[in-house]
């Protein structure tokens, strides 16, 4: 292979110092289980698998999208045919998009900050808290971690509900406020707001879980060194805690991103299937065009565009990724 | 700017007397009770009203505290439709999915992190750019490309399918853990006269054990509480765990009550094995292995 006279060079990227090249000790035959061939074999399966179960209707989205895509093209009445870009000027000349469009993001961008903001604080607080303090509230961030979406949802539009819930009874018992058959869903911002505080709810425990995970991993050397040149609770934090736990946040947050660009199930199972045009985000107004309209060809063009729309909104932190991806 | 911020925020680090640190405590105490109670408070709701009189459930000034206990609301739950049926289909399907996805993840996790080979910025652009693809935007091409395999209404179907979603995360994931375990340890072990694979398994390996059960737990969940797929892709008498729910919301309203106990019976396995595998996720990765 030619890659042999490159590999030697190549199999043990320095860390940190590049000087001194390490390469002088290695036995010749681990070479040859770190050749060029090696890393593919590894990644085979993983690519297989992804190709054919999404790579593939992946591009089938983009063809359907520049197709006419029915009722009857579904069953096989009518051959599917190309239409150009139609679906796209139709789908973008509407105003109803735009909204959905800045409605989605508003809502994702809220669900990620309260996400990440609240995940990181009870992390530290875990660490701050006495033994069987951490217990309780790791009992109880298993707990909602571990509920399903849809049960969580339910559960919520139980806390929520209009006559009996007692989310309205609570707040009836303080002085001057009457709730009860106060319908939280009557109105888009508000219902998508209880619609947050669930999403938010449902992903902090895994924000909490991994960032502690990261913070036992923060030398205790370094916050004690900080400490003893005079850094207080907010400079350990910002310039020893951060920066360990970066790639970690980093990851989060792009998770976060791309998870509450596509919550679906919440809002589908809150308004019972049907969610009424205030609460359309992206994903339920593609849905909506493709099984509720039978248009599978436009709902397809929304959900390309809720793609390439997401592709802009990661892009900034792909970038990010791979330059701490070089560093390690 | 540290010098300018510190002196602020330097109060809550007091590292004085003991008492002022006890205070401290409390005070910290104080506001966990706080997260726990909020954090707790649906959970502990779908339990209450679980275990209550389906009377007491409609009550319009509901009691806070349990007025009651019954499991009338459990056998309503499993009269409703069946129960362990979609449960061992859900079972099956998790499970397979975390074992396949754990195999293959790894390997791929190991390829991006320790190996520097040309085309592994693109791989990993790939796989950061599959998980950006929202799932409901897949729904149309994935059913129609199971329908032409002959894989519609069947588990391996619904298999498959999760296990695309759950890949790219799993290999992200676990690469990540892959690079916080220094590579000096493996090197160390190489230049002791290990191979590169004899390295890998008896150094990183248990180093990585439980990032993976980490990362395998997430895994499960996350294919045990699918729901717009499974509804999708299964047919009625197919249907798993989370649609099953389902069937307590009909025309005429929702029956809270069994329901809470429908999510309390599917809930409860998945909190207790996720409590269990806490204790050995919070053991810290790398923890010992480098400050000996």
């Amino acid at each position: 292979m030619s890659a042999d006279t490159t590999t030697p060079a190549k199999v043990p990227p320095p860390r940190q110092a590049p000087p001194p090249p390490p390469v002088a000790k290695k036995p010749p035959r681990d070479r040859a289980s770190g050749g060029a061939g090696a890393p593919w074999l590894l990644l085979a399966p993983c690519l297989l698998i992804l190709g054919l179960v999404l790579g593939y209707p992946l591009v089938r989205l983009v063809t359907l999208s520049f197709q006419k895509f029915g009722q009857s093209q579904l069953w096989g009445f009518q051959p599917a045919e190309s239409v150009g870009f139609d679906n796209f000027t139709k789908v973008l000349g509407d105003s109803e998009f735009w909204a959905v469009v800045v409605r989605t993001i508003v809502f994702a961008a809220g669900c990620v900050i309260f996400t990440m903001v609240i995940g990181m604080l009870i992390a530290l607080l875990l660490q701050r808290v006495s033994g069987w303090v951490k217990t309780l509230i790791n009992i109880a961030l298993v707990a909602s971690w571990g509920m399903p979406i849809i049960v969580a949802t339910t559960v919520f539009k139980w806390l929520f509900d209009a006559d009996y819930g007692i989310l309205n009874a609570l707040l009836s018992k303080l002085p001057g406020v009457e709730m009860i058959g106060h319908n939280w869903f009557a109105s888009g911002p508000q219902g998508l707001a209880v619609i947050m505080l669930l999403v938010v709810w449902g992903a902090v425990p895994f924000v909490v879980i991994t960032l502690s995970a990261g913070l036992t991993q923060v030398p205790q050397e370094l916050e004690e060194a900080a400490r003893l040149d005079g850094a207080g609770a907010w400079g350990v934090f910002r310039y020893v805690t951060l920066p360990i736990l970066k790639p970690i946040i980093v990851m989060l947050t792009t998770l976060s991103v791309i998870w509450d660009m596509g919550v679906f199930p919440q809002v589908f199972v809150m308004r019972n299937g049907h969610p009424e045009a205030e609460f359309q985000i992206l994903t339920t107004y593609s849905y909506d065009r493709a099984f509720v309209v039978n248009d599978y060809a436009q709902g397809s063009a929304i959900a390309l565009l809720t793609v390439l729309l997401l592709l802009g909104v990661v892009a900034v932190y792909m970038r990010q990724m791979l330059k701490i991806g070089e560093v390690e | 700017m540290s010098t300018l911020t510190t002196p602020v925020r330097a109060p809550g680090t007091t590292s004085g007397s003991t008492p002022v640190r006890r205070k401290s405590k409390a005070g910290w105490n104080l506001l966990g009770l706080l997260v726990f109670v909020t954090a707790g408070f649906p959970v502990y709701w779908m339990l209450n009203t679980a275990f209550k009189p389906a009377k007491d459930a409609i009550d319009p000034d509901p009691s806070v505290l349990p007025t009651g206990l019954t499991l009338s609301n459990f056998s309503r739950a499993l009269d409703i439709a069946d129960f362990w049926g979609p449960v061992g289909r859900s079972l099956i399907v998790s499970l397979a999915v975390v074992l396949i996805g754990m195999v293959v993840g790894l390997l791929a996790a190991l390829a991006i992190s320790r190996f520097a080979f040309r085309g592994r910025k693109i791989v990993i652009v790939g796989i950061l750019a599959v998980q950006m693809v929202p799932l409901v935007a897949m729904i149309i091409p994935v059913f129609l490309l199971l329908n032409d395999l002959g894989q519609y209404d069947r588990l391996t179907g619904l298999i498959i399918t999760y296990l695309t979603f759950i890949l790219p995360f799993t290999v992200w994931t676990l690469r990540g853990f892959i690079v916080n375990i220094p590579k000096e340890l493996e090197e160390a072990a190489m230049v002791d006269g290990c191979s590169r694979t004899s390295a890998f398994i008896r150094v990183v390996f248990p180093l990585l054990a439980p990032g993976m059960v980490a990362t395998s737990v997430y895994g499960f969940i996350q294919a045990w509480n699918e729901y717009l797929y499974a509804l999708m892709l299964l047919s009625q008498k197919n249907q798993t765990a989370t649609v099953w729910l389902g069937n307590f919301t009909t025309k005429h309203g929702t029956e809270y009550a069994p329901m809470m106990a429908g999510s309390t019976m599917m809930a409860v396995p998945i909190v207790v094995l996720f409590l269990l595998v806490q204790r050995k996720m919070a053991a810290g990765l790398t923890a010992g292995a480098v400050k000996g």
